[in-house]
């Protein structure tokens, strides 16, 4: 479990960046944290790696307060893929790329290589394995990104704006692959402003503004209450907002996906017939 | 007229084995509003870095075919003539702003043209206005958020009044309510001002309600262009293109046996359609 208490941090110039997050999430659970820029997303999640320890209050990583361990230690529990892949991609290939944190845990060669084919395949990357990551387009180099902290199999998974960049078959891709690893019992945060595609996962939503989290709750509870969402600098999921203009003629309030709408639609139109 | 002429371009980056784009032929009227879309890979960063001459001039690699850009082709005038006449917008607005304030940011290429004194401040002046960010002058770009620097970045391309605005994803890093707004920016630079506007969008969701136009590129080649009602069908979700979501639950709608008489591109349609099949 991931669990925060009280927790405050500052930059070193300018106010609170998190004014008091209280937090728990738990073993196998899938999280997105949405709010608006500059809201304390990355912030907050940098402390679950221990890339920042907190000004005031307490992060704890199993128990184990992240500031009695090393960020190389904790880094083998928790993943993080940061946004921008640049800011860490630096190896010649591809390949190079995924298997150099395997290589710096230890692994045996041939644990390296199996794991790099695998995850390459997995996230469609295998044709680039010799190519500088450098000459790919950003949503792939993303992937590569993504690839190379899902090789050393870390029991948590934080993912900055995983979908930035990425067109609508990765981005289905993408969410199939998180359900996957939410299905292996995984934890997966995802930073995400992305309401299409929270509606389309409906993980645990937590909102931050400002610095503190003004709600937590299910994707469809949180993505469907309109003043809510505009306070995080947030927009309606397209089909919810569908949903409520036909609210007078007694559609269900809650529905956030296409799928879901499609049936409720269509049993409203057989209703009146 | 046509601002934008493109014939037969091809273009392979140093060092790859395969074209980016190949023999792309296409026009763009003066005014027209026009959304590039396709996978992550089909090729529209390097049309757009054709536009404006980054491409042959900055990029190398191997130039097969022309494109004219306001009468002249890409590959004889050097990028710096090009900026005058095709304004760049790239996806992070940090890796095109650098000046102390924003004031000094958008005076930065009026200053650079040799413009008297009294016309960079009437430019100035006029793109922050435009931005709506005047109030901000004075601000450095690294404290503002994602959303005002990217207005920083539009009116640093601004005051140089170019003919065409190029904006290659300038949303992706900005919340979804401040990438609304950047959008209605670019739709006022059209509507009110006639500029050609050539936007490489993935949330379709929200620009597709401005735009004349959608093109579709997959694999270096356009292979859908016309009205977004028109071009946002199977085949286009087959490839990756993020239909806006309310089109795609009325293209479900319809096999269903509900009847649209256009497919909808936003809320507002949609519900009137679906209020007339809903009420009693």
């Amino acid at each position: 479990m991931i669990k925060t208490e009280m927790l405050h941090f500052a930059y070193p110039i300018g106010g609170d960046v998190l004014k008091g997050i209280d937090l728990e999430i738990g073993d196998s659970e899938f999280v997105a944290i949405m709010g608006e820029n500059g809201a304390g997303k990355t912030t907050l999640i940098k402390h679950f790696n221990g890339l920042h320890k907190p000004t005031k209050g307490r992060v704890t990583v199993d128990d184990i307060d992240t500031k009695k361990r090393s960020v190389a230690s904790i880094a083998r529990d928790v993943g993080l893929v940061f946004q921008n892949p640049d800011h860490q991609l630096f190896c010649e290939t591809v390949k190079e790329e995924v298997a150099f944190s395997l290589r710096n845990f230890g692994y045996d060669a041939e644990t390296i290589e199996r794991r790099t084919t695998s995850i390459l395949e997995t996230l469609d990357l295998s044709q680039y394995a010799e190519s500088s990551p450098f000459t790919l387009s950003g949503g792939e180099r993303k992937r590569v990104a993504l690839a190379s902290v899902l090789a050393w199999n870390p029991k948590y998974v934080v993912l900055d704006e995983p979908t930035i960049g990425q067109d609508y078959l990765q981005k289905d891709r993408l969410r199939n692959f998180i359900l996957q690893l939410v299905s292996q019992r995984k934890t997966v945060i995802m930073v995400t402003h992305d309401v299409e595609f929270v509606a389309e996962c409906k993980p645990r939503v937590i909102l931050l503004s400002r610095g503190e989290i003004v709600a937590d709750g299910p994707a469809r509870v949180i993505l469907s209450d309109e003043a809510l969402l505009d306070k995080c600098s947030l927009m309606r999921p397209q089909i919810s907002s569908l949903m409520s203009s036909l609210r007078d003629l007694g559609l269900s309030q809650d529905v956030i996906d296409v799928y879901t709408a499609r049936a409720c639609l269509l049993e409203a139109v057989k209703r009146v017939k | 007229m046509s601002v934008i002429d493109a014939r037969d371009l091809t273009f392979t980056y140093l060092g790859s084995s395969k074209p980016s784009i190949s023999d792309l032929t296409f026009s763009v009227n003066r005014g027209q509003f026009v959304v590039l879309t396709g996978p992550s890979g089909c090729g529209k960063t390097s049309v757009c870095r054709c536009l404006n001459g980054l491409i042959p001039h900055f990029y190398s690699g191997e130039l097969q075919g022309d494109v004219i850009v306001c009468g002249s082709s890409v590959r004889d005038k050097p990028t710096s003539e090009l900026a005058r006449k095709v304004g760049f917008v790239f996806q992070n607005p940090e890796n095109q702003l650098f000046s102390l304030s924003v004031e000094r940011d958008v005076a930065f290429g009026p200053e650079n043209l040799g413009l008297p004194r009294n016309e960079t401040r009437e430019r100035v002046e006029w793109a922050l206005e435009v931005t709506g960010i005047s109030s901000l002058r004075d601000r450095a770009p690294y404290e503002l958020s994602g959303g005002q620097q990217q207005r920083a970045a539009i009116s640093a391309v601004l005051a140089m009044k170019p003919e065409v605005m190029v904006l290659d994803e300038p949303t992706s890093f900005l919340d979804p309510k401040s990438a609304a707004e950047i959008l209605k920016v670019v739709h006022g630079l059209n509507r009110k001002f006639g500029m050609t506007i050539v936007l490489v969008e993935h949330r379709l969701d929200l620009a597709s309600q401005y735009a004349d136009r959608v093109i579709i590129m997959d694999k270096g080649k356009i292979i859908l262009d016309g009205k977004p009602s028109e071009v946002y069908n199977e085949r286009a979700r087959m490839i990756g293109v993020g239909i806006p979501r309310i089109t795609f639950l009325a293209q479900l709608l319809q096999k269903d046996g509900l009847t649209f008489s256009s497919m909808p591109l936003t809320v507002d349609e949609a519900s009137a359609t679906l209020r007339r099949s809903i009420s009693p």
